[in-house]
This record gives C-alpha cells, structure tokens and sequence, in this order.
C-alpha cells in the first residue's frame, strides 16, 4: 500500500460489495459505520435518504456556501447599485434623493438568488470534487449497473481498520452478489 | 434538510390497485429500476429516429430559417419594417415577449414548486418542463433585445465599467426585467443541467459506442452516484428549488412592473403582479399540455405520463385561468368604481372600440372555453384536452395583445390615438420563434433523457427502504 514498496504494481483502492436492493446496501452501510469503518462510501442509482443517515452523510455543508453566496449577492447587488446611482452618476431628477432604496430592492433581490444559485452548484460540485474524470471505483466489475438498478458498497484500502480477510468476510455476511477487489 | 427531498411514496402506490388503473396511477404497474432506465434511455441511445422526428423538426428548422430571414431584414432595415409606431411603440415585440416568458413558468412551477410540494406526478413531466423553459425564455429574449433597434449594443442593458462613464437606471422597470429574466434564464439553466447529471452518467454507462459514451461522459463530469455526492446533491437541488421558487413569482411579478408602474389607464393597475403570475403559470401548463400529449403518444410514454398528470394539469390550468378571470373582473370593476374618466373610458374602448373582436375572442378562449375543464370526462379526453390546451395558448397571447394595445392606442388625448396593425414581418418573427422552440425541443428529445431517469426510480416501491432502524 505504501508508496515505497514498488510504484508500479497496481495498488488496492478497496473491497467493494455488489447489492441487489436498497435495503442490503442500508443494512450494511449502517452496520460498517458502527465497527468503525470510516474511509467508505456507497454508490447508488438514486439518492437513497436512509443510507445518507445510515452512515452520516446527511450532514453536509452546502447549505452554508448557499448562504455565503446568497449574502455576498445581497451585498454585492445593492452595493453596486448605490454607487452607481449615488456616486459614480448621480441624477437629480427633481430632487428626488439618489438613495432611493425601495427602488433597489428588485434587483437586489434578483442577484441574492443569482448568486446563492451559483453557489449551490458550484459549491456542491466543488465539495464533491467534480467533475472528476477518473476514479477507481469505476473498475469494479458491472459498475454501470450502479446508474442502473445495482447498489455497492465501498471499503477502501486506506482505512485504518481495513484488513483484506477480515472485512471481505465482513462484507460477505450481507449476502451481497459479489464481494470483489478493486484497483487504483 | 435532506429529508424533505427525498420523494416519499404516493398517496396510492401503483402496486395496490393491482390492475392497471391508469386514471390514478403515476407509473404504470410492473416496472421495475431496470426497466425505467431502458425504457427511457432507448429514447436517446438505440432506438430508431422516427421518421416524425425528422419531418417535425424539418418543419421546426425551416421556420428558423424564416426567423433569421426577419431578423436579418430588421438589421438591414431598422425596426421600421414592424407595424410599432406612436402611439404603439410596443406592439408584437412585448406582446411576445410576456407570451413566451409566461409560458416558461410552469416548467419553474413544476420543478421547484411542485418538489417543495412533495406533489410526486411532477416527477415524470418536470424534465422537459424545465427544457421548455429554458427554449421559451430564449425566445422571449429574442424580442426585447431586437426592439433595441441595435442589438449589437444589448450589453449596454448590463452595469459594467465602460469608457462612456454610464450606469443603468436602476429606478425603471425595465432595468429591473433585464435582472430578473437573465436570473431566471441563467438559474433555469443551472436547475436544469444539475438534475441532468445523474442522468448523464446513466447514458454514459448505457452508451453503445465510444463517441456517445465520450460525450455524455464529459456531461456527466464523472457522476459515479456515491451517496457523499448524492447527499450534497440532494441538499443543492433542494435549495435550487427554494431559490428558484420566490425567483419564478419575482420574475412576471418584475414583468407585469414594466406596465403597472407606468401611468397608462389599462396598465397602472396593482392587481397586475398577481394576476400576471397567474395568467404566467396558466400559460405554462397549457403549454406543456400541448407538448406532452403528442409526445407520450409518439413515444409511448403512457406508462409514465398517465391519464392522472393530464388530469392534475387541467385542473391546474383550471384553478389559475379563474384567477386570471378574477384579475379581468377586477380590471373592469375598478375601471367603474375608481371613477376615473380615463381608466372607465379605456375599459369602454376595449369592450366595444376597434380592437372589440379581440376583446371578445379573449373571453371566449381563456375564459369561457376552459370551463370545460370541470367536467372529469373532458380532462379525461385526451383530443379534446389537448384542443383546450391549444385554445389556452392563444387566449393567453391575445390577452398581451389587448393589454399592450388597447391601452396604448388611446391614451388620454383624442388628438394622439392611433391604430396599430403588424406587419407580415412581426408575423414572421413570431411564428420563427415558435419554429425556434420547437426545434430546440426536438433537438432536446433527441438528445437528452426527457424524463428524469433517478427520479422516476425514486417512485417505485423498491426504492423505499424497509427496516431502518435496527441498530
């Protein structure tokens, strides 16, 4: 595993386990989370809630970049508006003051949700580190069944507790269709 | 937060009633993950181009030809060639402006209104619901950018740092309009490709030969479905809804402002942002009627877009075209009560003056006519829903016909009235924008999975997991 040994043999990424159903992959999604498996993850055609809970990834901090978005286009939007109207062409139109705010609010409005739009998915993109092109996971054997109907389970090589018996026998107590090893 | 989006089963799953009852179902009985994934991939990946597709979109393309041709000859020539001139100075340009924005709606309605909702038959009709939008939108945009009379300068609409030393005027309306629709156009763009990705990734996986899986590979920027992605996912589209929700109510809202807060009798009217939203949403989902019943026809789709989506539709389209009766009403009793000269004068004028057949027809097609859509028997027609869909649409656009002219065309002194007739050039501009929609549509259908293909799994019972807690 460690890059010393010979940087040419093809290093392991992990075990992956081939479900059939939502439930197994949930079952054993949970089930590693609790004997203390922390560098896995679990692919899936459909965003599956319970399995986001399962193994604790329902936290997630794209709200708060939705809102940092959200408040720098507030900011940014009136702002501009404000120095445009008041400082960089200021127009008296008889008299009427050049701060006039209620007028501002419309496309202030229009740049909170541009921006905090932007964010949501450039910040979830981002988050999710994509686009990625490549990734090791696609070598697992009949893959693209996971943007199908097929579910797998993910135990990667790196993880502290990972041991090459032990957690394929782990794996394999969930009946999956197939436990196999996976390259980089 | 990720719970909210998560699609919980509908209120009667199709599996209990057995047989097919296609009236109630969402999702025809017996499919399976598997099955709605092919089904809806062939589309795009292996299944024949039928030869429909090609003699529509011929005729789709050769009206874009018309569309660049008065195009074309309005450059040369100037906005002279189209029948606007004062009194009338927004004519064919505004009035489709508002048409084709407002239909764009209701694929905002379906998409982020409808999942906030958790109203799960928007499941099969949101994706090109969503496509619409965006095509329609592209095409309202045409008509204010070619009114300019110099396109070329449309950027001069944006606030940027310039060597003439300009700023917009932030206090008109018609600035506010260039920030809402380029919001909307640029946030209905993002919704759309976000609840692509996953998609994508499907049709990479299912591609048959390297140059499809190559292109949809790049789309996909390498989705691979892991549940830390989608748990973002999730939460991203969930927030793109909400924003996109507030953003679709502002978007005619700022439309109907470019009229209301002019002092036009006919237009300075503060019924006009909801009854504009209304009539936005009335619109959209006659539109979308008119494009999914001939395609889940063409296609055999019946299975996913059942008789119970055109059911819920009609009587969406229902609920806002009273709405919209309700704004004519208030129009006409406020033209009385206020007791203004001008304002019951303008009411007169559009009752009885020379523009009365279109006056009239609207009454008969956006009101009178959809009644029909009481009767469960007429929503269960799919010819005649379809029929009523199409009378919608042209209801819809002879309402921006009689708000935008009737209005302007006599104002408050005799001396400056005038008519305001369009020319075949208006006329050719706005049938090439429809040529335009309906190409970028067939190219959509072509191309890209119509129908959401995760989300449409998400719908079967198999996809809820049973027993969550045993720890």
């Amino acid at each position: 595993m460690s890059h010393a040994e010979d940087p040419h043999a093809p290093r392991l990424h992990g075990l992956v386990a081939e479900f059939d159903s939502p439930d197994a992959l949930v079952a054993a999604g949970r089930r590693a989370v609790q004997e203390g498996y922390r560098e896995l993850d679990a692919y899936t055609p459909f965003p599956i809630e319970a399995l986001h809970e399962a193994m604790g990834f329902d936290r997630t901090r794209v709200p708060l970049v939705v809102l940092i978005g959200a408040i720098i286009g507030a900011v940014a939007g009136y702002g501009l508006q404000y120095w445009a109207s008041t400082i960089a062409y200021p127009l008296n139109v008889g008299g009427r003051p050049l701060h006039s705010w209620p007028a501002f609010i419309v496309p202030t409005f229009e740049t909170t949700v541009l921006f905090a739009a932007l964010a949501a998915v450039f910040g979830m993109l981002a988050l999710n580190r994509l686009p990625q092109p490549y990734h090791p996971i696609f070598n697992t054997p009949r893959f693209a069944l996971a943007s199908r109907d097929r579910f797998f389970l993910a135990i990667e090589a790196r993880d502290p507790k990972f041991d090459l018996v032990a957690t394929r026998r782990f794996l394999e107590s969930f009946n999956p269709r197939e436990v196999t090893e996976v390259e980089e | 937060m990720a719970s909210a989006s998560h699609p919980h089963p509908p209120a009667d799953p199709p599996a209990s009633k057995g047989a097919a009852t296609p009236e109630s179902a969402f999702i025809a009985p017996g499919h399976t993950f598997g099955t709605i994934t092919d089904k809806i991939s062939a589309i795009v990946l292996t299944r024949r181009t039928p030869v429909g597709w090609l003699l529509g979109f011929a005729i789709a393309f050769g009206l874009v030809m018309l569309f660049l041709m008065a195009v074309t000859w309005l450059l040369l020539k100037g906005t002279g060639i189209w029948g606007v001139n004062i009194p009338v100075g927004w004519g064919f340009a505004i009035i489709n402006f508002v048409w084709w924005i407002g239909i764009g709606h209701a694929g905002t309605l379906i998409s982020a209104i409808l999942l906030l909702l958790h109203q799960h038959w928007r499941t099969s009709i949101n994706r090109f619901a969503e496509a619409m939008t965006l095509f329609a939108v592209a095409c309202a945009g045409m008509f204010p950018i070619l009114h300019t009379g110099r396109p070329w300068l449309a950027y001069w609409l944006l606030p940027y740092p310039n060597s003439m030393g300009l700023w917009p005027q932030f206090r008109s309306p018609l600035i506010w309009d260039v920030f809402a629709v380029t919001t909307y156009a640029t946030v209905s763009a993002l919704f759309w490709f976000v609840g692509l990705v996953p998609d994508l990734a499907t049709l990479r996986d299912r591609a048959t030969s390297r140059a499809t899986r190559t292109i949809y590979g790049v789309l996909a920027l390498g989705w691979r479905g892991s549940a830390r992605h989608w748990a973002r996912y999730e939460s991203a589209y969930l927030l793109l809804a909400g924003l996109a929700t507030p953003l679709v109510l502002s978007v005619h809202t700022v439309v109907s402002f470019d009229f209301a807060i002019s002092v036009l009798p006919g237009w300075h009217t503060t019924i006009f942002p909801p009854y504009f939203v209304a009539g936005a949403i009335y619109s959209g989902f006659a539109m979308v009627l008119t494009l999914a019943i001939p395609i889940r026809a063409a296609y055999g789709l019946k299975d996913f877009i059942t008789l119970r989506h055109l059911d819920n539709m009609a009587k969406v389209m229902l609920a806002t075209g009273l709405i919209v009766a309700y704004g004519y009403a208030m129009e006409a009793f406020i033209a009385w009560y206020s007791g203004n000269f001008f304002e019951r004068f303008m009411y007169w004028n559009r009752l009885t003056g020379p523009y009365w057949p279109v006056f009239w027809a609207l009454i008969a097609t956006n009101i009178v006519i959809p009644q029909l859509l009481w009767l469960k028997k007429v929503r269960l027609n799919v010819p005649l829903l379809f029929g009523i869909a199409l009378v919608i649409n042209t209801g819809m656009w002879l309402e921006r016909f009689v708000i935008v002219v009737t209005s302007l065309h006599r104002d408050f002194l005799p001396s400056s009235w005038g008519m305001y007739y369009p020319t075949m050039w208006d006329w050719f501009t706005y049938v090439g924008t429809i040529g335009l929609f309906v190409a970028m549509l067939f190219l959509f259908i072509r191309f890209l999975p119509m129908i959401s293909i995760f989300e449409m799994r998400t719908l079967l019972p198999e996809s809820k997991v049973k027993d969550s807690a045993h720890a």
